[in-house]
C-alpha cells in the first residue's frame, strides 16, 4: 500500500504543487493588473515566456563568463531576469496601454491591445530565438532529489527535481513578501485602495501613476519568476506559457478578480485539480486487486492527460455558478 | 485674500455645460452651504473645484493660486479635502487603513492626527480593525470625514454628508462639521436638508440651472421669502 501512496504523492501532490505555483505566480499578476487597470491582460503568458528567455540569455552570458555554482545558473540569474522583465513590462505599458488609458478607452479595447502585445512578443521571441526548444541544463546536471521512504515500508522514493524544489520555495517567499507588501507598506496599501475604489484613491491624494508602475513591476517580475522556473523544470520554448495562459486566467477568476490571495488559492486549486483528474486512480486499488471485480478497467483517471486543460474550465464554470464573484469576493465585471 | 475664490465658473462633462457661472468665496472661518433643486449643479460645483470635471471658463483660486483643472491628487497636498457622497470609504480595508490612506501624502508622523480623529469619532476607535464595508451608514460617513481630515486640509468639501442618515445622525454630523470648522478648517458643503444646514451656515449659496440665484449668510437666505418659497418648500 505504501508504494501506491508514494506514487500518488509524486504524481499528484508534488506535480500539483509545482503546477499550482506556476499558476499562482501568473494569476497574481493577472489579478493585480485587473484590480488596478481594469482589464484582462492577455499578454501575461508571453510576459512569462519573455522573462524565461531573458533568464536564458543571462544564464548563457554567465556561463560564458565561467560562472558556475552549486545552484542552477538559470536560478542564479533569476533576480536580474526579474528586474529586466519588470522594466520591459513598464516599457510595454508606457508604449501601448498608457496612451490608450489616457484616451479613456473601454476595457475591451485594452484587452484587444494586449492580444496584439501577445503576438508581438511571440514574433520577437521567434525572430531572435528561433522556434526550437532549449534546455537550461545543457552544460550542467539537473539534480533529482530522491527521498528514501523505506522507513515507511516503501520501495519507492519521493522524487523532486532541484528546479521543482526551488520553484515551490520561491513561490512561498514571493507570496509571503507580497502579503507584507500589501498589508504593511504605504504603497501596497495604496494599491489595495486603488483596486477597491479608484476615484476615492485619487481624491485621497494617492499617486495613481506610481501605483500603476508598482503593479507592472510586481506583475512583470513575478511573471519572469514563474516563466524561468517553469522553463527550468520542463524546457524553454517560444510557446512556453502561452499554453497555460487560460488556466492562469481561470485561477485568477476562480479566486475572485482583483484578489491577490484569491489568485494564489485559485492557482493551487486548479493545479491540484489538474493533477488529480489525470491521475490513474486504478493504481490506488492495486493492493486490493484480488478482490476487485473483473470488469473494472485498468485506467480510472478522470480525464486523459491531453484534456488536462479542460479541468480548469470545469472548475471555473462550477465556481462561477455557485459564487459568481469567485472564492474571495472579487470584481464582478 | 480668501481661502477659496470661485469666479464665474463654467463647465461640464464634455456634453452640454452644467455650470453656467458659479461664484463663491469661502474664508477659513466660514461654513459655506450650497443648496438648490436637483440638477442645479451643486455636486458638480464641488467636483469642478476638485478637478473631477472640466472647467471651461472662469477661475478657481485656493489662497490666490489658480487650481482650475488641476488633478485631484495634486490638490490634496495644497490643502483641499473632499468627502464624496457615495462610495466614500474603501470597503475592503479596515477603518484604520482607511484613515491611513487619507494621510497618504504625508511623510511626517501622523499619529497625533489619528488620535484626534479617534477622539472626534469614538465609535471608529472601537472598530478600527473592522472593514469599513461592514459599518453602518453613519459610521461610514465618520470614516469618510476622518479620512479626508487626515491630510490636514485647509478647506474641506463635503457632498451631502447627511444623505441617507437618520435625523439623529444628521444632527451629529452637522455638529461635527461645525466643530471641524471651529478647529480652523474652512467648510464648503452641499446639503439636501437645506433648512437645518442654513441654520449654521455663515455663507449660503442657492444654485439653479448651474448659476447663483441667491447668495448671503445662512440666516439671510432663511429669512428671504422668495428663497423660502422657491427653494425651501415654503
Amino acid at each position: 500500500m505504501m508504494n501506491e501512496l508514494i506514487f500518488f504523492f509524486n504524481k499528484v501532490i508534488v506535480s500539483g504543487a509545482v503546477l499550482g505555483s506556476v499558476y499562482a505566480l501568473g494569476a497574481v499578476g493577472v489579478t493585480l493588473i485587473f484590480g488596478i487597470l481594469r482589464f484582462a491582460h492577455f499578454a501575461h503568458g508571453d510576459m512569462m515566456t519573455l522573462g524565461a528567455f531573458v533568464a536564458f540569455v543571462l544564464a548563457a552570458i554567465a556561463s560564458a563568463m565561467g560562472i558556475s555554482t552549486f545552484w542552477p545558473t538559470g536560478f542564479i540569474v533569476l533576480p536580474f531576469a526579474m528586474l529586466i522583465t519588470a522594466g520591459l513590462a513598464l516599457g510595454i505599458d508606457r508604449t501601448f496601454y498608457q496612451p490608450l488609458r489616457e484616451k479613456g478607452v473601454k476595457s475591451v479595447t485594452l484587452l484587444i491591445a494586449s492580444i496584439g502585445v501577445t503576438l508581438m512578443i511571440q514574433g520577437l521571441i521567434r525572430l531572435f530565438g528561433g522556434v526550437q526548444t532549449r534546455s537550461f541544463f545543457e552544460n550542467e546536471p539537473k539534480e533529482l532529489f530522491r527521498f528514501d521512504m523505506s522507513w515507511l515500508g516503501s520501495s519507492r522514493s519521493i522524487n523532486i527535481s532541484e528546479p521543482q524544489m526551488l520553484l515551490i520555495a520561491v513561490t512561498v517567499i514571493a507570496v509571503v513578501a507580497l502579503h507584507f507588501f500589501l498589508t504593511r507598506s504605504r504603497l501596497g496599501k495604496g494599491m489595495r485602495a486603488m483596486a477597491d475604489n479608484p476615484s476615492l484613491a485619487l481624491v485621497s491624494g494617492i499617486n495613481t501613476n506610481q501605483v500603476v508602475r508598482a503593479t507592472w513591476i510586481i506583475a512583470g517580475s513575478l511573471a519572469a519568476m514563474a516563466g524561468t522556473m517553469l522553463a527550468l523544470d520542463v524546457i524553454l520554448k517560444p510557446d512556453l506559457a502561452f499554453n497555460i495562459v487560460l488556466p492562469i486566467f481561470a485561477a485568477a477568476i476562480v479566486g475572485g478578480l482583483g484578489q491577490a490571495y484569491g489568485a494564489i488559492a485559485g492557482g493551487f486549486l486548479i493545479g491540484f485539480a489538474e493533477t488529480m483528474s489525470v491521475f490513474n486512480w486504478a493504481i490506488m486499488l492495486r493492493p486490493f486487486r484480488d478482490n476487485l471485480p473483473e470488469w473494472l478497467p485498468n485506467d480510472l483517471s478522470i480525464v486523459p492527460t491531453e484534456y488536462k486543460l479542460t479541468v480548469a474550465f470545469v472548475i471555473l464554470v462550477v465556481v462561477l455558478l455557485v459564487r459568481p464573484t469567485g472564492i474571495f469576493k472579487g470584481a464582478s465585471s | 485674500m480668501s481661502l477659496l475664490e470661485v469666479k464665474d465658473v463654467h463647465g461640464g462633462y464634455g456634453g452640454a455645460p452644467i455650470l453656467n457661472g458659479v461664484n463663491m468665496s469661502i474664508n477659513k472661518e466660514d461654513v459655506g452651504v450650497i443648496v438648490g433643486p436637483n440638477g442645479a449643479g451643486k455636486s458638480t460645483t464641488l467636483k469642478a473645484i476638485f478637478g473631477l470635471l472640466e472647467v471651461t471658463d472662469g477661475s478657481i483660486q485656493l489662497e490666490g493660486k489658480e487650481i482650475a483643472n488641476m488633478q485631484a491628487d495634486k490638490l490634496v497636498p495644497l490643502g483641499l479635502g473632499f468627502v464624496p457622497q457615495e462610495f466614500n470609504v474603501f470597503t475592503t480595508m479596515s477603518v484604520h487603513e482607511n484613515l491611513e490612506m487619507g494621510a497618504y501624502i504625508r511623510r511626517d508622523d501622523f499619529s497625533d492626527t489619528l488620535t484626534s480623529i479617534y477622539d472626534m469619532f469614538p465609535p471608529l476607535k472601537e472598530k478600527r480593525k473592522q472593514n469599513a464595508g461592514e459599518l453602518s451608514g453613519g459610521q461610514r460617513q465618520m470614516v469618510a470625514m476622518g479620512r479626508a481630515l487626515m491630510s490636514q486640509p485647509k478647506l474641506l468639501l463635503l457632498d451631502e454628508p447627511s444623505a441617507g442618515l437618520s435625523p439623529r445622525y444628521m444632527m451629529e454630523i452637522f455638529e461635527t462639521v461645525v466643530n471641524i470648522n471651529k478647529a480652523g478648517v474652512g467648510i464648503l458643503m452641499v446639503e439636501q436638508n437645506a433648512r437645518q444646514a442654513l441654520e449654521f451656515a455663515t455663507k449660503g449659496f442657492v444654485l439653479a440651472s448651474g448659476k447663483n440665484r441667491f447668495t448671503g449668510t445662512g440666516r439671510e437666505l432663511l429669512d428671504d421669502p422668495e428663497v423660502a418659497r422657491s427653494f425651501l418648500g415654503g
